[in-house]
């Protein structure tokens, strides 16, 4: 791998990271104002307008960094996988405009109308502005991970003599088989860090005792909601995005697991170091036969190790490897506190449990973690193709861009990112500290 | 589907320059123009609801030049390399500052972003009128259809004129925004400063014309009859926003239809080329030579269309609901 190329890597990888920590938030908190909305409608109960309103609050901080650090992805197609975009541009392209088209304008319109519009237009247009808000950051989403999906698994495409392709089936590319499991994770995981995120501030409040109400409102939708998502993001989302990669990317999958050798009853390993130079797992504890069944969903099923594959056409398997367990482990703690969480709360102890708050309150950052290690698996495992099977990543770098700019700009961003982070937390830290408003005190300070 | 193509990618950058080029003009001026810190938030209050899904324009665009016409997202993309860097930089300036100055009360804090706003705004509606300059001019696109280009070579004379003409239009056209969406002193200043740059508008558009015409820029243009309907928009744009006493409102499609006139004249010159070449015309970068499949270009061109047709409805049912006069400190700004 040449200089530029590692560059353009490290680029885009970083830019990307950076932007989806905003996404996550956005595409899970709106969900939740749509709901917030949606009860403050039926039941016309003013604590959950006063919610929403707070909600927004942190929603529109992360929506306005989300646009601006999503942008520049979207010209780092053509800056610097110049090749990637001529080549593949007519078919994963297709996905990039309506996602601008439909998803954005939905959103970011919708979001306009929701927070200039109150007292200006009818309260169920209102209303329907919160809807659109939530169903265009999901649908922004959708159309990105459709993207993404077609590069882990290509399809609706026709090849000529010279390598070059041709759309063939837009339905076939919108609708790729890998990319509804890989959408339902994804925002499974974007709704599972929200109720963290409501969880926490509940927790933070109620240690502090500020805002009574709110608080408990937040400490109960957060852990309700998390234990539910976080059970359907290990099944069956998780399961059946796993199924796909056993499917279309089996040297993904012997990576992940650190599996070496191809083996009949495949054990699972729950904690290991796996070691190239010797292909062997250091270190492991295994659970017996799970791996066989995870993936086949039959015990004595045979798993291909990364061994019968050629050594070029592995990914960095310890990358892969980490990244995966990371986001497993963490995934099951989640399941654990929220489980607690809920059992507290059943008993009517959730309130006043305060090492439980604390716990709540300290592990915010942990589903931002997992779903970055979540990618991590995703697009790290995917090497050493750019497209699956049909465009090595090296193969797509802009060749009139040299390795010296790219890693100028890198540091650019790093420097301009770095910036953005501080204001977000201080945007949000300060949010928080000022709290929900009261409808008393909005009246006052809209006079 | 070619044509359609090249013709919808123009209409929607023009519509891009219309909408987002008085946000710029508002972020050039709105340290003239408005003085005290409830005039600037009347400023922002102005476009506030509309700047994001005016930016949208231009995302849609850049998605859709991916899908329609590859070769040349992928050259002019790769090829302005550091330029584009800096244009997303300040385009993360520009949607920082009109989004967190509000959000904190602070007069020094206030001053950062206004000031961080008006830089960002100015440099680029500068950046855009280079790049424009330069798509007009042609670039050294080679055999393989890319080309390096530095910065010493976008920064050309012309290119430079066309980035001059950029400001000042932009400007021109954020003032007569101002001057229809405010009232009193901010208003007053915005018809000041209109009818001044109104003059300079007149004198940049002469010299690029003159200047295009006479470096042989535009000579498919010539041979094209129907396309004088753009450089026709655009005198008669001049006519009716530098006629003293014109309303208000009236300066403000003034102004909307000259940037019509001069994109849509613009466009017309370059075609059917996308990218020219300078090295040798077989290079240039075509609509037919540049494109996806007809299929692909098929499928996509509906589905965009359908849902532009979505955002412009859209776009003009927020521009009615917040129609009229805005007064300072409404809203969240
Ligand atoms: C809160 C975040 C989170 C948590 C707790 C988990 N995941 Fe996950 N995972 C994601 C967030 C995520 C993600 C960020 O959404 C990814 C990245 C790309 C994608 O499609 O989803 C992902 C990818 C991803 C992949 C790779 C798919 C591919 O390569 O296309 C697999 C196999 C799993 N997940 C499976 C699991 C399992 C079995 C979990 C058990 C608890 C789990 N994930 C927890
Ligand atoms: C290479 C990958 C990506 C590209 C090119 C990209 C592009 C963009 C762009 C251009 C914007 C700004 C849109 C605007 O002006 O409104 C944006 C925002 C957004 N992106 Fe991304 N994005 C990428 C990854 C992702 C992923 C993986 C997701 C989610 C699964 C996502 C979800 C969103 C959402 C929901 C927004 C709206 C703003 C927000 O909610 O923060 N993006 N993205
Ligand atoms: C927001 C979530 C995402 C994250 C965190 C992410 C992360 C990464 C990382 C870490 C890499 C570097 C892999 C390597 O070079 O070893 C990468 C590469 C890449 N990803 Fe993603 N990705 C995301 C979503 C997407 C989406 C939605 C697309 C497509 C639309 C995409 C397209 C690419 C491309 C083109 C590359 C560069 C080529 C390559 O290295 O394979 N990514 N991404």
């Amino acid at each position: 791998m040449t200089e530029a190329v590692f560059a353009h890597r490290v680029q885009f990888a970083f830019t990307v990271m950076f932007h989806y920590l905003f996404p996550i938030l956005t595409m899970g908190l709106g969900s939740f104002l749509a709901l917030l909305a949606t009860l403050h409608l039926w039941t016309g109960q003013e604590r959950y307008a006063v919610a929403a309103r707070f909600w927004t609050r942190i929603f529109v901080v992360s929506f306005a960094l989300g646009v601006v650090t999503g942008i520049p992805l979207e010209f780092e197609f053509g800056t610097n996988w110049s090749r990637f975009a001529s080549f593949g541009g007519g078919i994963f392209g297709q996905m990039l405009p309506l996602e601008g088209v439909y998803a954005f304008f939905l959103e970011s319109g919708f979001i306009g109308l929701f927070l200039f519009g109150a007292g200006r237009v009818h309260r169920v247009i209102h209303w329907l502005a919160g809807l659109g808000v939530a169903f265009g950051s999901l649908l922004s989403g959708y159309f990105i991970v459709a993207a993404d999906a077609w590069m882990q698994h290509p399809v609706g495409f026709t090849q000529d003599a010279s390598g070059a392709i041709q759309l063939q089936s837009f339905w076939k590319v919108l609708f790729n088989p890998y990319a509804g499991w890989q959408f339902a994770h994804t925002i499974n995981g974007a709704l599972l860090t929200a109720a963290f995120v409501l969880a926490a501030v509940g927790a933070f409040y109620s240690l502090m005792g500020w805002h009574r109400d709110f608080a408990r409102l937040s400490l109960r939708m957060g852990v309700i909601a998390g234990l539910v998502l976080g059970l359907t993001q290990l099944f069956p989302t998780g399961d059946m995005d796993g199924r796909n990669v056993v499917h279309y990317q089996p040297i993904k999958l012997a990576a992940m697991e650190g599996l070496f050798e191809n083996q009949k009853g495949a054990p699972l390993a729950i904690v290991g170091m796996p070691d190239t130079q010797r292909g062997i797992l250091l270190d492991p504890i295994y659970v017996p036969h799970m791996l066989s069944f995870l993936a086949y969903g039959d015990f004595a099923a045979t798993v291909d190790g990364l061994n019968s594959y050629p050594r070029d056409l592995w990914p960095p398997v310890e990358l892969t490897y980490y990244a995966y367990h990371v986001m497993v482990g963490l995934g099951t703690i989640f399941i654990a506190i929220m489980l607690l969480g809920a059992g507290l709360l059943w008993r009517g102890r959730l309130y006043n449990a305060r090492w439980f708050l604390w716990i709540l309150m300290l592990a915010v950052p942990f589903p931002f973690i997992a779903n970055e290690a979540g990618w991590m698996v995703t697009e790290i495992g995917r090497q050493p193709w750019l497209v699956y099977g049909l465009m090595r990543t090296e193969a797509g770098t802009s060749l009139n861009v040299a390795a010296g700019e790219t890693v100028f700009t890198t540091l650019g961003f790093a420097g301009i990112y770095l910036m953005l982070g501080l204001l977000f937390l201080l945007l949000t830290g300060k949010v928080i500290a000022e709290g929900p408003a009261t409808p008393d005190a909005t009246a006052a300070e809209a006079s | 589907m070619n044509i359609a193509w090249f013709w919808l990618l123009s209409g929607m950058l023009t519509a891009y320059a219309i909408l987002d080029g008085y946000d710029l003009g508002v972020g050039m001026l709105h340290l003239w123009v408005a003085r005290s810190n409830p005039e600037r938030r009347t400023c922002l209050a102005a476009i506030g609801p509309v700047w994001n899904g005016n930016e949208v324009w231009l995302i849609a665009a850049g998605g859709m030049l991916v899908v329609s016409f590859p070769r040349v997202y992928a050259a002019g993309f790769s090829g302005f390399y550091l330029a584009l860097m800096l244009v997303l930089w300040l385009l993360i300036a520009r949607g920082v500052a009109i989004e967190f100055r509000g959000q904190i009360v602070h007069p020094l804090w206030h001053t950062f972003w206004d000031v961080s706003f008006a830089l960002a705004s100015l440099l680029l509606a500068f950046l855009l009128g280079v790049a424009l300059g330069n798509v007009l001019r042609g670039l050294p696109v080679a055999a393989d259809g890319n080309f390096q280009g530095t910065f010493a070579l976008l920064l050309n004379p012309y290119a430079l004129l066309t980035g001059m003409l950029s400001v000042v239009v932009l400007a021109w056209h954020g003032a007569n925004y101002l001057r229809a969406k405010t009232e009193g002193d901010v208003q007053g200043r915005a018809r000041r400063t209109a009818a001044r740059l109104g003059w300079a508008v007149l004198v940049l558009v002469a010299l690029v014309t003159l200047v295009t015409a006479l470096g042989g820029y535009a000579d498919h243009f010539m041979q094209r009859p129907l396309a004088w309907l753009f450089p026709l928009a655009t005198l008669l744009a001049l006519g009716m926003g530098l006629r003293s006493g014109s309303g208000d409102i009236t300066a403000f499609r003034a102004s909307s239809l000259l940037i019509l006139g001069l994109m849509g004249s613009a466009a017309a010159t370059v075609f059917p080329a996308l990218l020219r070449s300078t090295v040798d015309a077989r290079f240039s970068l075509t609509v037919y030579n540049a494109a996806s499949s007809p299929y692909a270009l098929r499928t996509s061109f509906i589905a965009n269309v359908v849902g532009m047709l979505g955002v412009a409805l859209y776009s003009f049912y927020v521009h009615r609901t917040f129609r009229g006069k805005v007064r300072g400190g409404e809203g969240h700004y």
